[in-house]
């Protein structure tokens, strides 16, 4: 599935609207500990958490996530915003908390 | 065996906005030499957590890089303190002494140290007042 695809079909908001989302997701990976993101996330996943910061675009960045998924609407700084852009890194708002996202996930056959 | 590729990064103390631009530029560097992916990848995750590391319990300091021709790509992160007191309780899943700012950001999961030690061929750690200093090694063609 790609990102387009999960955007199609959950109607969750991309907070990066210019970007590509064309790319393939490989699964998904549930966390706010950035060293726990860091040594279990696998590339090509979205990541689904709470953590809105700067921190966020360099793990995603690093560990080479299809997509930063931001759960129980949680804020998103502007500057994130900004950084994720400067980076062609996708932010995704589902607005579910990370549990009904996961599951969400789950259902779509992620 | 000669240096193909030498580089150092300054890192600051509490600089949580600039925290990982080190790390990119080293994954960046070692793609555009051509090395594998996954080597690439467990570099940056090394990279991150030393990195990481420095601006919250140092008081800042200096990444170096260097690559060989014979594939050897070695990581030293010098900190100029205030030291691990206990390195083996530093290197125990789940112990950690970040602070408060720290663990707001998701930080202070306990799992830098024992990460690094993983997804690297190499880790050496030393530790006194002074400072501490990592010595990391990645072997590309084993």
């Amino acid at each position: 599935m790609t990102l387009k695809e999960l955007l199609d079909q959950t109607g969750w908001k991309l907070a990066t609207p210019n970007l590509d989302t064309s790319k393939e997701i490989s699964g998904a990976y549930c966390g706010d500990l950035l060293s726990w993101v860091m040594g279990n996330g696998d590339s090509n996943q979205v990541w689904i958490t709470v953590q809105g910061h700067l921190n966020v675009i360099a793990v995603a960045l690093l560990r080479e996530f299809s997509a930063v998924i931001i759960a129980d609407n949680a804020a998103i700084p502007e500057e994130m915003i900004e950084k994720a852009n400067e980076e062609n890194l996708v932010l995704i708002e589902s607005g579910l908390p990370s549990y009904e996202t996961a599951k969400k996930l789950v259902e779509l056959g992620v | 065996m000669s240096v193909i590729l030498h580089k150092e990064f300054e890192v600051i103390k509490d600089d949580y906005i600039g925290a990982g631009r080190a790390s990119s530029e080293i994954k960046s560097i070692l793609g555009s030499v051509g090395i594998p992916p996954k080597i690439m990848r467990n570099v940056a995750v090394a990279s991150y957590e030393a990195e990481i590391n420095m601006v919250i319990h140092a008081t800042g300091g200096i990444i170096t890089l260097d690559v060989t021709d014979d594939g050897v790509i070695k990581l030293v992160f010098h900190d100029n303190g205030p030291g691990i007191p206990d390195i083996k309780k530093a290197l125990t899943p789940g112990f950690s002494t970040a602070n408060e700012k720290a663990r707001s950001l998701g930080f202070g999961a306990g799992m830098g140290l024992p990460n690094i030690r993983r997804v690297t061929d190499e880790f050496d750690i030393q530790s006194s007042e002074d400072g501490t200093i990592i010595n990391l090694t990645f072997y590309v063609n084993e």
